[in-house]
C-alpha cells in the first residue's frame, strides 16, 4: 500500500487481454473441478431425460405383464426394476425427470427474472413506490397457495402449464425480498452515488451496478429454490392438481416409492438418487458460479 | 536497572496463507517500562497491529509466532491459553480503533464493563456496580449514574471510546495497548481522549503501548517511538531524538509527509463558477401521519462563492454538515436556497435537467474501497461517464480517452483491464479521480479524498490534485476534517459546525489569526501549530 505513485509496480496480469466478466467468469469456473464435474453431470442427466425414453425398450405407460414390482434385473430389460403396475422404472424416472427438470428450470427462471428486477426496483426507488410494491408482495404471500392454484385451475383449465404458472407466481416473492434487502444496503454505497454524479440513468444504475453486485446471495438462493420447486410440484401432483397419470415426475415417483418402501425399496431409491444427484450438482455448481462471478476470487 | 515490564525480543510472525507463508513481522525488538509510553508508528500494512495482537496472543490460528514476548518476566509466547486468559483484561488490556463496533449493541454499558470485573475479580451485584460507576466517572462520562444503564447507541463516538477505556482500566492493568484509539474520532474529541489517557496513566502508573499512524500524536503523547515498515523496525529511540534527527530515510519521509506549501491565488476578477445563496438541506427523520414530520436541518443557510480556478476548503467535524453541503452543491441532494452554476440557475433542477451539466461538475469520494463498483473493470468504471455524456464516441475513442485519463493520474493504462480490488487505497483514489477527470469537468467536489489514505500516499494524491488543477484549470471544493491538508490546498476556507458557517475567509488569514473560539479549538486540537 505504500507505493501507489509507482503505477507500474505490479502488472503481472496486465497483459491479459480485455476480458468481459462473462468470459473471465467462465475461465474461473473451469478451474473449479467440483463445479465442472457437476455441470457435466447435469448435462448428462438432462440429456438422458430428453433422449433416454426414446432409446429404452419400454414406453411410459407400457405394462410388462410378466414383471410386477420386480427389482432391478436384466431380464426383460428392466435395468432398474418395475413399479407395482409392471411399468419400467428407469423409463418412468427419465420421463419424470423431464417434468421435474423443466418445472425447476421454468419456475427458477421466472423467480429469477421477476424477483430480481422487482426487488431491485423496489429497493432502489425506495419511499412510497417501495412500500406499494412490497405490500403487493405481502398480499401475495398471504394468499393461501392452494387457493391460488385452484383459482388458476379455474382460469387455465387442468393443464401442465398450471404448475409452471402457480409455482412461478409464488417463487419470485422470496427472491424479490432478498434482492430488495441487498439493494437497500448497496444503494448507500459511494459507487452508486458516483454513478448519480456521472448522470447515469436510473435503469442503468439498477442493471449495471445494483443487480451484478447482489449476484452472490441470488445464486445461493437459486440453488435452494430448485429443490423446493421440485418438491412443491410433487405436492401438487399428490393432491391431484399437478401432473396426472400416466405422466409422472420425480416427486410423484418418490411419493409412490415411499408407500412401497418396505416391499420394494428400489422404487424409492431410484427416483430419490436421481433427485439427490441433481440437487448435489446444483449446489456445487451454484457455489462455483458465485465464486466465478466475483472478480475478487482469482 | 530494573527489568522492563514488556520486553519483545526478535519477534517474528508468519501467516500460513493458502497462497504460501507471508511474514508480517520480522525481528522486532523493543521494551516498555512501567509508567512509560511507547508509540509504534507505521503506515497500513507495516505490521504494527500484528505486533500488538501478538502480545495479547489474539492472532488467528494460521499465525506462527517465534521470538520472545516477556511480560513481567514471563514469556507470553510460550504461556498456556488459560494463563493468557488470566492476563487478558486483567494485567494487559486493549482499546481498539472502532468504538462504534467494539461494544455489544444489545447490552447496557454498565453490564459490559461489569463483565470484566466479574471475570477477573469475582465481583458481582452491588460491588461491581459501584466500581463501574466509579470507573465511568473517572473516564469522564457525564451523568454516570444515568449513563450506566444506557445502550451503546445512546452514546456518542467519544463517549463509547471512554466506555472502552473504562472497561480496559477496570482491573487496573499494568499494560494498556491502545490500537489507534482516536483515529475514528473528531480532532477535538481526540485531544480529550488523549488527555484522559495521560491522566489515567499518571494515576495508575501503567505502561501504554500506543499504536498509531499519526506522527503528530506521537510527538504529543509518547516518550519513546518505534517506526515500523513492512514488518520491520526501521528506527527506534526517544521521541525527541527521532523527531529532531531521524536516522532512517523512511522516518524522514514520514516526517516530511506532512503536507505543506500553499496554493497560488487566482486573479481577483476571476469569474464566479458556483454561487450558493442561503443553502438549506432538510432531512425527514420521522414521518408522522397527523402532525408535521420530524425534520432535521443539516445545512442551515450557507452562502458560498467559488471563483473559477479557486479551491474552497470546507472544514468541520463529523456531523457538521460539510458532506451534506457538498452533495447539495452538486444537486445530489435536494436543497432550498439559490444555486447558480456559471450563468445557469440550477436550484430546483431535477435529475434530467442536471444530466447535461454533470459532465462539468464531478465528485471524488472519501472511501476508495466503496466508491468503485467491485464488479466492473477499471476501464468500464472510467468510461461509464463517457457513455452517458458522449454516446457518439466509438469504442476506440472511448478507449483512447480512458488511457489518457489514467495517464493523467499516473497509473499504467494497462490497468484498465483489471478490477478495483487489485489496487491499493491510493491507486483506487487515483482511479476515482480519473473517472471524474475523463469528462473534462470544470468543477470537482473532493469529499475527504485523502482521509482514508496513509500519510505518504496522501501527499502524492494531494500533489496530483494540485498538478491537475494547474493543468486543466480545475475548480475545487475540498471537504476535509484535516486542517493541514486544507491549508496546503485551498484559497479560502469555511469552518462549519452544526450546519452553519462559524468562520469564513482567506485560508492564510483564518489559519494565522482565527477569530472564533471554535476555530481556535479545532486548530489547537489538530496540532496544526506544530506541523507548520
Amino acid at each position: 500500500m505504500t507505493s501507489s505513485s509507482n503505477a507500474s509496480a505490479d502488472d503481472r496480469s496486465a497483459t491479459v487481454a480485455g476480458e468481459s466478466l462473462g468470459r473471465e467468469a467462465w475461465r474461473r469456473l473451469r478451474q473449479n473441478r467440483a463445479a465442472m464435474a457437476s455441470l457435466v453431470m447435469l448435462g448428462v442427466m438432462t440429456l438422458a431425460c430428453v433422449v433416454g425414453p426414446w432409446l429404452l425398450p419400454w414406453g411410459l405407460a407400457e405394462v410388462d405383464w410378466n414383471a410386477f414390482g420386480v427389482p432391478p434385473t436384466l431380464e426383460g430389460n428392466h435395468f432398474l426394476g418395475t413399479d407395482a403396475n409392471g411399468r419400467d422404472l428407469l423409463t418412468r424416472t427419465l420421463h419424470g425427470g423431464r417434468i421435474s427438470l423443466s418445472v425447476a428450470l421454468v419456475a427458477t427462471l421466472v423467480s429469477l427474472v421477476i424477483g430480481v428486477l422487482y426487488g431491485a426496483i423496489a429497493g432502489y426507488m425506495g419511499g412510497r413506490v417501495d412500500s406499494l410494491m412490497m405490500r403487493f408482495v405481502d398480499i401475495m404471500y398471504s394468499l393461501p397457495f392452494m387457493f391460488l392454484v385452484i383459482l388458476l385451475m379455474v382460469v387455465l383449465g387442468r393443464n401442465i402449464l398450471l404448475i409452471y404458472a402457480a409455482i412461478g407466481a409464488v417463487e419470485w416473492l422470496d427472491m424479490a425480498r432478498i434482492v430488495r434487502g441487498q439493494t437497500l444496503s448497496l444503494k448507500r454505497r459511494e459507487f452508486i452515488e458516483a454513478a448519480h454524479a456521472l448522470g447515469v440513468r436510473d435503469s442503468k444504475i439498477v442493471l449495471r451496478h445494483l443487480i451484478p453486485n447482489s449476484v452472490g446471495p441470488v445464486i445461493i438462493y437459486v440453488t435452494l429454490t430448485v429443490p423446493k420447486v421440485i418438491l412443491l410440484e410433487s405436492f401438487l401432483s399428490f393432491l391431484g392438481l399437478g401432473v396426472q397419470e400416466p405422466l409422472t415426475s420425480w416427486g410423484v415417483l418418490i411419493s409412490e416409492g415411499t408407500s412401497n418402501m418396505q416391499g420394494a425399496p428400489w422404487m424409492l431409491i431410484v427416483p430419490a438418487v436421481f433427485l439427490a444427484v441433481t440437487l448435489f450438482c446444483l449446489n456445487f455448481l451454484g457455489d462455483g458460479l458465485r465464486d466465478a462471478l466475483d472478480p475478487r476470487t482469482r | 536497572m530494573t527489568t522492563p515490564l514488556l520486553e519483545i525480543d526478535n519477534l517474528r510472525v508468519d501467516f500460513d496463507l493458502p497462497t504460501g507463508p507471508v511474514t508480517a513481522v520480522k525481528d522486532v525488538s523493543f521494551s516498555i517500562g512501567e509508567n512509560q509510553t511507547l508509540a509504534l508508528v507505521g503506515e497500513s500494512g507495516s505490521g504494527k497491529s500484528v505486533t500488538s495482537t501478538a502480545v495479547m496472543r489474539l492472532l488467528p490460528e494460521m499465525a506462527r509466532i517465534s521470538g520472545r514476548i516477556r511480560f513481567a518476566g514471563e514469556d507470553l509466547a510460550q504461556a498456556s491459553a488459560a494463563r493468557i486468559r488470566q492476563l487478558r483484561g486483567n494485567d494487559i488490556s486493549v482499546i481498539f480503533q472502532e468504538p462504534m463496533t467494539s461494544l455489544n449493541p444489545l447490552q447496557r454499558i454498565g453490564r459490559q464493563v461489569a463483565e470484566v470485573l466479574k471475570k477477573h475479580r469475582g465481583m458481582s451485584g452491588k460491588a461491581a456496580r459501584t466500581r463501574v460507576l466509579e470507573l465511568l466517572e473517572q473516564v469522564g462520562i457525564p451523568e454516570a449514574q444515568r449513563r450506566i444503564d444506557s445502550y451503546p447507541y445512546e452514546l456518542s463516538g467519544g463517549q463509547r471510546q471512554r466506555v472502552m477505556i473504562a472497561m480496559a482500566l477496570a482491573c487496573e492493568p499494568r499494560l494498556l495497548i491502545a490500537d489507534e484509539p482516536t483515529t475514528a474520532l473528531d480532532v477535538t474529541v481526540q485531544a480529550q481522549i488523549l488527555e484522559l489517557l495521560r491522566d489515567l496513566q499518571r494515576r495508575y502508573g501503567m505502561a501504554i503501548l500506543f499504536i498509531t499512524h499519526d506522527l503528530g500524536l506521537v510527538r504529543q503523547f509518547a516518550e519513546r517511538v518505534c517506526v515500523m515498515r513492512h514488518g520491520e523496525l526501521v528506527e527506534s529511540g526517544s521521541t525527541a531524538e527521532v523527531f529532531a534527527a531521524p536516522r532512517h530515510d523512511y522516518t524522514r519521509m514520514l516526517l516530511e509527509a506532512e503536507p505543506h506549501g500553499h496554493k497560488p491565488p487566482v486573479a481577483a476578477d476571476a469569474p464566479l463558477l458556483l454561487q450558493a445563496r442561503d443553502m438549506r438541506v432538510r432531512f425527514t427523520t420521522r414521518k408522522r401521519l397527523f402532525a408535521a414530520d420530524d425534520v432535521f436541518e443539516a445545512v442551515r443557510g450557507i452562502t458560498l462563492d467559488v471563483q473559477r480556478g479557486q479551491t474552497v476548503g470546507i472544514v468541520g467535524e463529523s456531523g457538521s454538515g460539510k458532506s451534506t453541503l457538498g452533495r447539495a452543491l452538486l444537486r445530489l441532494l435536494d436543497s432550498q436556497g439559490q444555486l447558480r452554476f456559471e450563468d445557469t440557475d440550477i436550484s430546483g433542477f431535477d435529475k434530467a435537467l442536471m444530466r447535461p451539466l454533470r459532465s462539468r461538475m464531478q465528485v471524488v469520494f472519501q472511501d476508495p474501497f466503496g466508491s468503485l463498483s467491485p464488479r466492473l473493470t477499471v476501464g468500464e468504471i472510467i468510461s461509464e461517464g463517457l457513455r452517458v455524456h458522449f454516446p457518439e464516441l466509438d469504442r476506440r475513442e472511448r478507449e483512447r480517452r480512458v488511457i489518457e485519463a489514467l495517464e493523467d493520474v499516473a497509473l499504467d493504462p494497462l490497468m484498465r483491464k483489471r478490477y478495483p480490488h487489485e489496487f491499493s487505497g491510493g491507486q483506487r483514489q487515483r482511479i476515482a479521480i480519473a473517472r471524474a477527470l475523463v469528462l473534462k469537468p470544470d468543477f470537482l467536489l473532493l469529499d475527504e479524498p485523502t482521509s482514508a489514505l496513509d500519510r505518504s500516499v496522501q501527499v502524492t494524491v494531494i500533489e496530483l490534485l494540485l498538478h491537475l488543477q494547474d493543468k486543466y484549470g480545475l475548480t475545487y471544493v475540498f471537504i476535509s476534517h484535516d486542517l493541514a491538508v486544507v491549508r496546503a490546498l485551498s484559497d479560502t476556507v469555511l469552518v462549519m459546525k452544526d450546519g452553519v458557517v462559524v468562520e469564513q475567509g482567506a485560508t492564510e488569514s483564518v489559519f494565522a489569526d482565527p477569530r472564533e473560539a471554535y476555530t481556535r479549538e479545532l486548530m489547537r486540537a489538530a496540532f496544526v501549530d506544530h506541523a507548520a
